[in-house]
């Protein structure tokens, strides 16, 4: 079927099948490798995306349904060579390790800030809680996420 | 050589800037021009023996390229593989399947959904045997043999091994005043790294070079390895290790479907991907843990503690692929008298197959250490318990003084260094432990459950010394190459490969620590077998212990160099000259001073050197570890326990580690986070548990409960720093510890709440039905759903 999605503000055409997954279509049609597949049962986030304006587990979402509608990936974060406050967080507080699980967090706090600009540590932990670390024991996330909500982008 | 450490202290990784932006290069984002997709299709059964595979209909799919199947296979005398542990496992099955989940075939298609769907279309008919699931009952007379593949194995049975004296311990038991003894299992458990296990096999038909991008701990190992599995020329393999999301152990062994990859490219002509999906990876890739324990321990009525027991069944699985030295089949598990000061020890392990995914890996373990940490520290807190004691006072009472180091062990280890009553102290501070223990009897009065747990742990780390440590045959030593260029700027090569620990950060702080120069101008490459030296890669905590000591020694030998440079620079001896604030310079003349830089520069150029020497900088060496290195710390565990749900709620906890000089105290700091996270989830949540038909419960995320943020508490950390004396940098080695330390604690904690319902034990992991249940004093047997 004939899809058109924006991701990252570009728009693209493809002919899909119905059944694939939105993380195959942004990994291996767009090549947006930065979004990663960890679970296949929505319970890791590894995949975790904005679908319009709602993080999403791509893992879970078939290409079809982002048609029409937009999609920010990682790779979007960064704009026009500033780094997201959210990335500076991460780097920061040693907010990752081997990276894998780092973008789908990114996206998760990304919105959670957005939506309340100055979370509890104890907000930032239910926000990430469908999410899935296996290296930093979250400590260091949940103080990435407090530096990027005290330093905002101007 | 201690003194100057202004290269070490926190610094911000290098490797966050690719994996802040999605530019991280993990196996499965890696897209060859023509590749294909491999999908490998499963045994639903436990055991039994394969009548007929029919592929025709797969083959016939548009997409499919290629079908493999165990007969296939045996043509190329690939069948089969030699695990780890020198025992041998099927690449794909050919006779009959001995867990749920082993690989039977394999398919070659166009595209990742093609090959899944292909899989559908193979029809294998199985003719089901009956099970061994229970490691307790494996050597009962009359249980099904489950490797009637090995000549003459008429039983499950795989090793006994004992360490100790067992009549000194034995005379030591018969005079105690007291003994204690409890039966406890570490449950079988899976590292389940974020990104699953994967590959991508490029055999050029040309060149005949084999190029295996892969998600492997040990790249080197695994070059070898491929040599003599497929017989393949060594220098014609290429092993390629990119980013790795998260290894923990999993990414130790060669699994099947890395071999049916380069099988694929080899038959089909084209680069194949294979990456396993969670099921498959919790299924049926390297476990952890599965040890049934029996403890004892024996005391004097004041509290010192004389000596300890233990007697061990470990479960290995359908095969024996436990990835630990070859001396030592249970792994360091005779570390298991712990941080105490014994007279006597004796542990026998007993090694069965059963019907389960084969392995024994790490899991951030260091070769058994945590299974070891977990029997004595649970059997102190018993000794408390039975002398109505303080666990703390007992501890202090027992451990090991300053003065005792280095200290032999009653079952032969030789701890480094350590002042163990301190650093427990430190945590009892930072704790506020006599303030919490005036809390809990408040609670209490009030009918509310809190809990403290101690542990105290110590482990062998750094595997290790060439003459007594080796995985199949190949000695455990590691190699660092440094080249110095004219410029002064700095490349290092290791042999060891990061899973998230920051090796490019680390590494560089320790050569430019060596050198006088920035970290930010040495780069680390590694994961890559064409461009660094042998060794034997990255788990066991030995890293830093043994790698970092090679790029330490690598650093000084090109420092060694540069002096007869900086000698000729500067026209004096270079006896005249001493290193000084990252320069040579003459002694006591600060003016006549040249920096790494300047050396290097003068190294490549026409100035003249004494008769010898060559020019250039650049150096090479191996490492070969004196000893292990012994990091240890003290963990108090806070824990709340509802015991009208039973659900543990780990309030606060408190970690304090020695691991000897810390190079990247923010990458200590996070190394430790992450193993405390691992202890509340072995301890409260992850199991993977099967049923009596040998079907695995723990299958995916849904079944298999890993800890998230809201489990977690903020972390409250301390550090104690003890050198260890043979390593060259003074470290120890961390990546392990918290995972070692920390499920003691927990279930320490957990039970200290409990002990109001008279319960003295219950096993891991302490979920809610299971503490419920403990507290109507019927605990579960958490390993099997049979009741």
């Amino acid at each position: 079927m004939q899809i058109t999605v924006t991701v990252n503000g570009a728009e693209y055409s493809r002919e899909v099948e119905p059944r694939l997954l939105l993380i195959h279509f942004l990994r291996d049609e767009l090549r947006l490798t930065g979004s990663h597949w960890g679970c296949d049962t929505s319970n890791c986030g590894a995949c975790v995306v904005w679908l319009d304006d709602t993080p999403v587990k791509s893992c879970t979402v078939l290409t079809a349904m982002a048609d029409g509608r937009r999609v920010l990936t990682v790779e979007g974060l960064e704009q026009g060579g500033v780094l997201d406050p959210i990335q500076q967080g991460f780097t920061e507080c040693h907010g990752l390790q081997c990276g894998f699980c780092t973008p789908g967090m990114m996206l998760t706090a990304r919105w959670l800030l957005d939506h309340n600009p100055d979370p509890s540590p104890a907000q930032i932990r239910e926000a990430l809680s469908g999410q899935i670390c296996r290296c930093t024991g979250y400590e260091n996330i949940v103080r990435s996420v407090l530096w990027a909500s005290e330093h905002r982008a101007q | 050589m201690l003194s100057n450490h202004r290269a070490y202290g926190p610094l911000q990784r290098k490797e966050d800037a690719r994996f802040i932006r999605g530019k991280g290069t993990f196996v499965d984002d890696i897209q060859l021009p023509g590749m294909l997709h491999g999908a490998i299709l499963r045994s639903p059964l436990a055991h039994a023996k394969i009548v007929s595979i029919d592929t025709a209909a797969a083959e016939g799919h548009p997409k499919v390229c290629a079908v493999i199947t165990g007969r296939m296979l045996e043509d190329r005398k690939l069948a089969w593989m030699p695990t780890l542990s020198r025992d041998i496992q099927a690449v794909l099955a050919t006779d009959k399947v001995r867990f749920q989940g082993q690989e039977v075939a394999f398919v070659v298609a166009e595209d990742r959904y093609s090959a899944r769907d292909a899989l559908e279309l193979i029809s294998v008919d199985y003719e089901p045997l009956p099970v061994v699931i229970d490691a307790k009952k494996a050597l009962d007379p009359g249980a099904p043999v489950i490797r009637d593949d090995l000549e003459g194995k008429h039983d499950n049975h795989i090793f006994d091994w004992a360490a100790g004296d067992k009549a000194a311990t034995d005379a030591v038991f018969a005079a105690a005043d007291v003994v204690v003894t409890q039966d406890m299992l570490y449950p079988r458990s899976h590292p389940a790294p974020l990104e699953t296990c994967g590959t991508v096999a490029d055999m050029d038909p040309v060149s005949g070079k084999l190029t295996v991008w892969s998600t492997t701990q040990a790249p080197h190992a695994h070059r070898t390895l491929y040599a003599l599995i497929a017989d393949l020329p060594e220098h014609k393999i290429r092993i390629v290790s990119p980013d790795i999301g998260g290894g923990f152990g999993n990414k130790v062994p060669i699994y099947p479907g890395y071999i049916c990859a380069v099988v694929g490219s080899i038959v089909t002509g084209k680069p194949v991907k294979w990456v396993e999906d969670r099921s498959e990876n919790l299924m049926s890739t390297s476990f952890a843990r599965d040890y049934h324990m029996h403890g004892e321990i024996a005391a004097t009525r004041d509290g010192k503690i004389l000596g300890l027991r233990a007697t061990v069944l470990a479960d290995h699985g359908a095969f024996n692929g436990s990835a630990q030295p070859s001396k030592f089949p249970a792994g360091f598990f005779h570390i298991f008298t712990g941080s105490y000061d014994l007279r006597a020890a004796h542990c026998e392990v007993t090694g069965v197959y059963t019907n389960k995914a084969p392995g024994g890996v790490a899991y951030a373990c260091s070769f058994r250490v945590t299974e070891a940490v977990y029997l004595v520290e649970r059997m102190v807190d018993l000794l408390a318990l039975e002398l109505g004691s303080d666990p703390a006072e007992l501890r202090l009472k027992n451990l090991l003084r300053p003065e005792q180091f280095p200290y032999t062990t009653p079952t032969g280890w030789e701890y480094d260094s350590g002042d163990y009553a301190h650093t427990l102290r430190v945590a009892m501070d930072l704790a506020g432990y006599a303030d919490l223990r005036r809390e809990q009897a408040e609670k209490r009065d009030r009918g509310e459950y809190m809990g403290i747990g101690l542990s105290f742990f110590t482990e062998g780390v750094g595997a290790g010394p060439r003459k007594h440590m080796d995985i199949l045959g190949l000695g455990m030593a590691d190699g660092a190459d440094l080249r110095v260029y004219p410029t002064g700027k700095a490349v290092l090569a290791i042999s060891v490969q990061t899973q998230g620990q920051g090796h490019e950060t680390t590494f560089a702080q320790i050569v430019a620590q060596e050198l006088g120069i920035s970290p930010a101008d040495v780069e680390v490459v590694h994961g890559d077998t064409d461009r660094t030296p042998f060794g034997l890669g990255t788990y066991g905590s030995r890293s830093t212990p043994v790698s970092g000591a090679a790029a330490a020694m690598v650093a000084r030998k090109v420092r060694e160099r540069a002096r007869i440079v900086a000698a000729a620079m500067l026209e004096a001896s270079a006896d005249d000259l001493e290193w000084e604030n990252g320069t040579w310079r003459v002694r006591g003349d600060p003016e006549q001073a040249r920096t790494i830089a300047e050396i290097a520069m003068a190294a490549h150029s026409s100035l003249e050197l004494p008769e010898g020497v060559e020019g250039h900088l650049d150096a090479e060496t191996v490492y070969n570890p004196p000893s292990l290195t012994h990091p240890y710390g003290a963990y108090i565990c806070v824990a709340d326990v509802d015991p009208g749900t039973g659900e543990v709620c780990v309030r606060r906890f408190i970690a304090v580690d020695d691991c000897g000089v810390r190079i990247n105290p923010m990458i200590v700091e996070g190394q430790v986070h992450g193993g405390l996270a691992d202890g509340v989830g072995m301890a409260l949540m992850q199991a993977i548990v099967f049923d009596e038909d040998g079907n695995c419960l723990g299958g995916s995320f849904m079944d298999y409960l890993l800890p998230t943020s809201v489990e977690c508490p903020s972390w409250e950390l301390g550090e104690t720093v003890t050198p260890c004396p043979h390593h060259p940098i003074g470290a120890k080695g961390v990546g392990e510890s918290a995972t070692v330390g920390s499920p003691p604690a927990v279930v320490n904690a957990v039970m200290d709440a409990l002990r109001p319902y008279g319960v003295r034990h219950a096993d891991m992991p302490l979920t809610p039905a299971n503490v419920w249940s403990a507290i109507q004093g019927r605990p579960l047997r958490t390993d099997l759903a049979i009741r």
